[in-house]
């Protein structure tokens, strides 16, 4: 692949533009999984152990 | 031996700064090192006459000297309050020469040096120095650990310092590069890098060696700040030097490729210094001050990442009708209207925080603050996503309207919620019970929320007036008003705004009389919030 514009502009709106879509998708999707309920509630408790 | 090599390291150090007061190719450079020489060779002679020649382990910390680091951050307390102070000062005076021409005083004190002097002090030497301290404070007790690095703390703090000074006098000498809120040049920028990568190794450092499995969200969004602006400054400043011992560079683009570059940076400095920063420091401080976890973790996840992923993009609506494609100005635009989202899920979560201790707000002004932060956070950026869609922008864009939307958000959430987190911090850090007086809180609240009110509301309307005097054409098409009677109009609300930032400067001046009683350890005489002052009785 040539390193030109038209070619990394090309990747970037499609490759490129999934992968950054698909891993916002995968952290949005930790963090509201179910099973991470009761670790949250401990995390946001943090600030009060010292 | 303790000091010993930081002492004879600064002495080298101030050495260099003398060869490159006497080599230097251009009249600035060499005062810019006499500068330098001076404030290391005051450095090193403080330094040397603290050299201790004990055993090392005679030093030995204990208790809680041994769990936390804390000198660094309450001179990162101090340092805030000066240059707060200082950069809100130099904001009254540039406002003032707006108003009144005649108090420009060439060269050193025209608006075109302290308007970057203004900028820097509030944004980098105040802001940066609450960013620093408070991170500083949350890391170490959200990972219950020591800050990393022993010595390397200090350099961060001392070394940041350094640089505000050369980028201030840089300015007032007329040393610049001209790029939006980067405007010092090319040596500056060389070492505010390496202080900013040893900041990030403490960072870093301490959370690797955390006794908490959990990195707390608060620490996120610090961690996102350090490393951003890290990578956002590196790019921006891409530029070659004419000498290697003078002042000027040429910047390593050009045309509209520069403009992007700028304000990709401009904009992203806005959203991960001014925001994504003091968002790690309202995830903290709040819930501390409400005493009550944040209202949903889980939202604050999702608001960091959503925050982290459009940001970025957001900078071309600075560029809207200029030669940036007309793709770039749309991606921008969209980008910034999506910014809604997160920004409003944000400050929902920070409200809700709340809930259950609204009644809290009557009786603690530190609070007060604090929630004023937020709801300046949700004004201003919702405002922000408004003024990015073209058709507003094509109205707003270089009126003052602009000036009134930055400032609602620096003085009302960045500087709200800074002072909020200090006063939290100060009666702590110095062992004090309490602070000096809440009443003194109480008004400094009030001077500052009746200042960035005066400000942003004079700023909407003389901003949509000049707007709008712009674009009035009458029935032939030529333009009814011409540069100068815009200006004119605007006389009274230039006017109005020195009031406003006068109101802000006193409650800072307020807030630093509060802190230092607090520091010296009194506690004010005086009726609680919340209570009824006691009856005058008659004199008996």
């Amino acid at each position: 692949m040539d390193l030109d514009y038209h070619s990394m502009r090309t990747f970037a709106d499609s490759w490129g533009l999934l992968f950054m879509f698909l891993t916002f998708v995968l952290v949005i999707w930790m963090a509201l999984r179910p099973s991470a309920k009761k670790s949250h509630e401990d995390a946001a408790n943090i600030p009060f152990k010292e | 031996m303790r000091n010993g090599t930081s002492a004879i390291a600064v002495a080298v150090a101030a050495f260099l700064a003398l060869l490159g007061a006497a080599l230097g190719q251009d009249a600035l450079f060499r005062i810019q090192a006499w500068i330098v020489f001076t404030v290391l060779a005051l450095g090193a002679v403080f330094l040397f006459r603290r050299v201790s020649f004990g055993p090392a382990g005679a030093a030995a910390l204990t208790g809680e000297q041994a769990a936390y680091n804390d000198d660094v951050i309450r001179w990162g307390v101090i340092a805030t309050l000066f240059w707060g102070t200082a950069g809100l000062l130099v904001g009254v005076i540039a406002a003032t020469q707006l108003a009144y021409p005649a108090f420009n005083i060439p060269p050193f004190l025209n608006f075109g040096r302290l308007r970057p002097l203004h900028t820097s002090a509030v944004i980098f030497a105040f802001g940066g120095n609450a960013l620093i301290a408070t991170s500083f404070y949350v890391v170490q007790r959200t990972c219950r650990a020591r800050l990393f690095g022993g010595w390397l703390p200090s350099f961060v703090f001392w070394g940041y310092q350094l640089f505000i000074v050369l980028a201030a006098t840089g300015y007032l000498l007329g040393i610049t590069q001209g790029r939006e809120y980067a405007e010092p040049e090319w040596y500056v920028d060389l070492w505010i890098t390496v202080v900013w990568v040893a900041y990030l190794l403490v960072f870093l450092g301490t959370l690797v060696k955390r006794k908490e499995p959990h990195i707390y969200v608060a620490n996120w969004f610090y961690l996102s700040f350090i490393v951003t602006i890290a990578m956002l400054h590196l790019v921006n400043n891409l530029a070659v030097p004419v000498s290697f011992l003078g002042v000027k560079s040429y910047s390593a683009f050009s045309g509209v490729q520069d403009a992007l570059t700028q304000w990709w940076y401009g904009h992203n400095a806005v959203g991960f210094f001014l925001t994504a920063g003091f968002l790690g420091m309202r995830y903290y401080f709040v819930p501390k001050q409400a005493n009550r976890p944040v209202y949903s973790y889980r939202l604050s996840i999702v608001h960091f990442w959503a925050l982290i992923f459009m940001y970025i993009w957001a900078g071309p609506h600075h560029l809207h009708y200029t030669a940036l494609p007309d793709w770039a100005q749309t991606l921008g635009m969209v980008f910034s209207v999506m910014l809604w989202m997160p920004s409003w899920g944000g400050m929902i979560n920070g409200l809700m925080t709340l809930s259950g201790a609204w009644d809290k707000l009557r009786t603690d002004p530190v609070l007060r603050m604090m929630v004023m932060s937020i709801a300046f956070y949700g004004m201003s950026t919702f405002e922000g996503p408004l003024m990015s869609i073209k058709a507003v922008n094509g109205l707003s864009h270089y009126t003052d309207w602009t000036i009134g939307h930055v400032h609602s958000g620096a003085l009302g959430w960045v500087g709200m919620v800074s002072f909020g987190a200090m006063y939290f911090l100060v009666p702590k850090l110095w062992n004090r019970k309490q602070l000096y007086s809440l009443r003194l809180v109480n008004w400094h609240f009030w001077l500052a929320t009746l200042g960035i009110v005066v400000y942003a509301a004079v700023m909407w309307v003389s901003g949509i007036m000049q707007g709008l005097m712009w674009r009035e054409y009458d029935g032939q098409g030529f333009l009814v008003y011409s540069f100068a009677e815009t200006s004119a109009a605007m006389h009274p609300y230039y006017v109005m705004r020195i009031l406003g930032g006068v109101l802000y400067l006193l409650g800072m001046l307020v807030m630093i009389y509060n802190v230092y009683k607090t520091i010296r350890g009194d506690v004010r005489a005086e009726v609680p919030m919340g209570a009824e002052a006691p009856a005058l009785k008659p004199a008996e």
